[in-house]
């Protein structure tokens, strides 16, 4: 879905992204997982055309992105991050059909669509009518998702979706996302930080360090085959508390 | 759209400053009761002949009237023979009033001849003191040198005044200082000091019942009071031109006093001051005889004046000023650009503005005084649009961008809705701003709440100067409170309940 050919990222002297060649297969989960600054936001806002690279290209669908291409190839991503994202002056279902009502979607067509969506995220149908600063976090989330998802898009981006969640919620949110991605079988790539989590969404798990992939597979084989200390390393820093308790 | 309005604004900018219509004669005077009880009676003498006559009343000092009359925005004003040889032609010499006739017309400018009376500085005594000495020239005080002098500062510091008269009349007198003009006038009175400089025509020497010593030597020049008006009067209102010629000699120096007084003693409004004077020596009856200028009437037309002036520089300044805030915050580097020269805009002062405004846009009227309220405007407006836009959160403006909408789109939809609030508070400060500052459009004849907090200075009466500020302070409270009510329409209310939240 995603190719990204030797695409490389700095910031004034900070190397954000070194030259990275990566491929994102369709209908499949990618979570992008590593410590902080380690260049997995980086990757996916490049996949956005939010930044641009200073080498190499993306290409999305078979095709490099450029300016000429970006607003199309956007219509056709749906992007999430950690807050949500809402515009605050604009209602939930504002938010969610803005870009709709842009492109000049038919009315009937716009409601249904909401309709499908409520029920997809389970955001009770009354607190569309709410401004974000009415809502929790969690349906923050959900109408961010919503508003990600109204145009039905090939591919879902998500930048650390859940991060801002108390654990409780963000579980319930986890299940409920995880049940959404498999019933829409579209392209999901997801950065987290959180292991668990990614372990939990991945079909395919990308770990970086310093700007670089260290090792790219199978949750299994972060586990059972680490390609480097480091990854042992980040492994281990995750400890479920029980097995902690256990030790 | 906003190409029409920015035509529109321009178009009003333009009939603004073609309001004073071609078949009127404008006067003009200068800032202080004289000049302008003059003007008063060029303008009702000349509507008597039956050509509409408008007075364009404290046009400030000697420039300002001067450069009016060159442009071409006034037609007529009262000036003195001195003010005209030394200060406008620059003379050393003493000229004669043939050579500054010719110098004049070399310009297209005609003097009349005097109106009767020489405004010059004089020399002021206690009429029981002058009695007592037997004083009534100036020559005479040098046979009492234990008198004591007590003059103002500026006739102590000129060199055609006391520098030169002590030399001339050989006065040697011991006991001299100098001190301010009005305090002069209170020691006179408490008997402190026994003589000082007076204008002639200076109505206090009425009021104070001084003797005002003849200048024998003919030491001070003379300041015969004329009128100055453009050479194509006289071709286009002939009868205009012999309508104030017709007051040569007719005003002599006691009855400029008088003139005078009754302004600033008996605070009566100067048209009707003049309007009395034609009517008893000339037996015109201007309108301005019965008149009724109620403080109501004057309120209301200072307050249509002070509106108007506002209400015009804000709505350009808006047109212009949001738009280039947007840019400023688009383009960081040519933002920096805007910001620096609308701030050195704003840090003019606003004397300074006026002065720098009015070679560009004419000395006369609305335009210079909207201009200069247009770019105080702008810097809180910029500056506000600029910091609304800049403030909006990364990841708001990128959950936008991500939506795949257009920078335009964007721009309307999500942008400017969130920084509504803060370009709203640009607005509201610049409209603040712009109702105190309209106060300096009195300074150049555009009329407001300036007027009568200048007329009240002049006249130091503070019932007048309230007049103006009262209203002009209301005016800036209101303002205030139409902007923070408007804020319900504008700001969305979702931004309104974050705010609450935040409050909490």
């Amino acid at each position: 879905m995603f190719h990204l050919i030797g695409v490389s990222k700095t910031y004034d002297s900070h190397v954000a992204l070194q030259p990275t060649t990566l491929r994102i297969e369709p209908r499949q989960t990618t979570v992008f997982i590593g410590p902080s600054g380690c260049g997995k936001s980086t990757l996916l806002r490049l996949m956005v055309g939010l930044i641009q690279p200073d080498a190499g290209s993306v290409e999305f669908d078979n095709t490099p992105l450029n300016k000429g291409n970006l607003l199309p190839s956007r219509q056709r991503m749906g992007y999430v991050i950690q807050d949500g994202g809402l515009f605050p002056h604009l209602t939930a279902r504002q938010n969610v059909t803005l870009a709709a009502h842009y492109l000049r979607y038919p009315v009937t067509k716009i409601n249904s669509r909401v309709q499908e969506l409520t029920d997809l995220t389970h955001l009770e149908s009354t607190r569309l009518q709410l401004f974000p600063a009415e809502l929790s976090g969690g349906q923050r989330q959900r109408v961010s998702l919503m508003r990600a998802l109204m145009l039905d898009p090939a591919v879902l981006l998500l930048d650390e979706p859940l991060g801002a969640l108390d654990p409780m919620i963000r579980r319930t949110l986890q299940i409920d996302l995880k049940a959404i991605f498999k019933k829409l079988a579209k392209t999901v790539v997801l950065v987290t930080h959180d292991l668990r989590e990614a372990v939990f969404f991945a079909d395919t798990i990308v770990l970086l360090r310093d700007g670089k992939i260290v090792q790219q597979g199978p949750p299994q084989d972060l586990l059972n085959k680490p390609a480097d200390p480091f990854v042992t390393e980040f492994v281990n820093a995750q400890r479920d508390p029980i097995e902690v308790l256990d030790a | 759209m906003r190409n029409r309005i920015c035509v529109s604004a321009l178009t009003l900018l333009v009939l603004v400053s073609c309001v004073s219509a071609a078949d009127t004669v404008r006067v003009g005077s200068k800032v202080f009761t004289e000049s302008i009880i003059l003007g008063d009676i060029a303008t009702q003498v000349i509507n008597d002949a039956g050509i509409p006559a408008d007075h364009k009343r404290q046009l400030g000092g000697t420039r300002i009237p001067w450069e009016a009359l060159l442009r071409g925005e006034i037609d007529i004003y009262p000036e003195y023979t001195g003010t005209i040889s030394q200060e406008i032609l620059a003379s050393k010499q003493p000229m004669s009033e043939a050579q500054i006739r010719e110098t004049l017309a070399q310009r297209g400018i005609r003097m009349t001849r005097s109106l009767g009376f020489n405004d010059t500085y004089a020399i002021g005594m206690r009429r029981d003191v002058a009695v007592k000495y037997h004083i009534n020239s100036i020559s005479d005080l040098a046979m009492h040198p234990e008198l004591r002098l007590g003059f103002s500062n500026e006739f102590m510091d000129r060199a055609d005044c006391w520098r030169s008269l002590r030399p001339a009349y050989h006065l040697p007198q011991t006991d001299v200082k100098g001190l301010d003009h009005d305090l002069a006038y209170k020691a006179l009175q408490t008997g402190s000091i026994d003589a000082t400089d007076v204008y002639s025509t200076d109505a206090k020497i009425k009021s104070l019942n001084l003797a005002v010593l003849i200048d024998d030597l003919h030491h001070f020049p003379e300041y015969n009071a004329v009128y100055l008006y453009r050479a194509d009067v006289q071709a286009r209102f002939p009868k205009a031109v012999a309508a104030i010629e017709r007051m040569e000699s007719q005003i002599n120096e006691s009855e400029m006093v008088d003139l005078n007084a009754r302004v600033e003693l008996q605070k009566l409004p100067e048209s009707k001051v003049a309007a009395e004077f034609l009517q008893h020596k000339f037996g015109i009856n201007s309108a301005a005889l019965d008149a009724v200028d109620s403080r109501t009437t004057r309120i209301i037309a200072r307050t249509r004046e002070h509106l108007f002036m506002v209400a015009i520089s804000l709505v350009s300044a808006i047109i212009v000023a949001i738009p280039l805030g947007i840019v400023a915050a688009k383009r960081p580097r040519l933002g920096q650009i805007i910001l620096a020269i609308a701030s050195i805009i704003y840090t003019i002062p606003s004397l300074a503005l006026l002065v720098f405004l009015i070679p560009i846009f004419g000395i006369t009227g609305y335009l210079p005084a909207i201009v200069a309220l247009f770019l105080y405007s702008l810097l809180p407006m910029i500056r506000n649009t600029h910091a609304g836009l800049i403030e909006i959160p990364r990841g708001i403006r990128e959950s936008a961008e991500a939506l795949g909408l257009p920078p335009r789109t964007r721009l309307r939809l999500i942008e400017l809705p969130l920084a509504s609030g803060a370009i709203l508070s640009g607005i509201k400060t610049a409209a603040v701003i712009n109702v105190a500052t309209a106060t300096l459009g009195a300074l150049i004849g555009a009329g407001g709440y300036g007027q009568p907090i200048l007329t009240g200075i002049r006249l130091s009466s503070t019932p007048l100067v309230l007049e103006g500020a009262i209203p002009a302070a209301l005016l800036a409270l209101i303002v205030q409170g139409i902007f923070e009510l408007s804020e319900r329409f504008v700001v969305p209310r979702g931004l309104r309940l974050k705010a609450e939240s935040a409050g909490l």
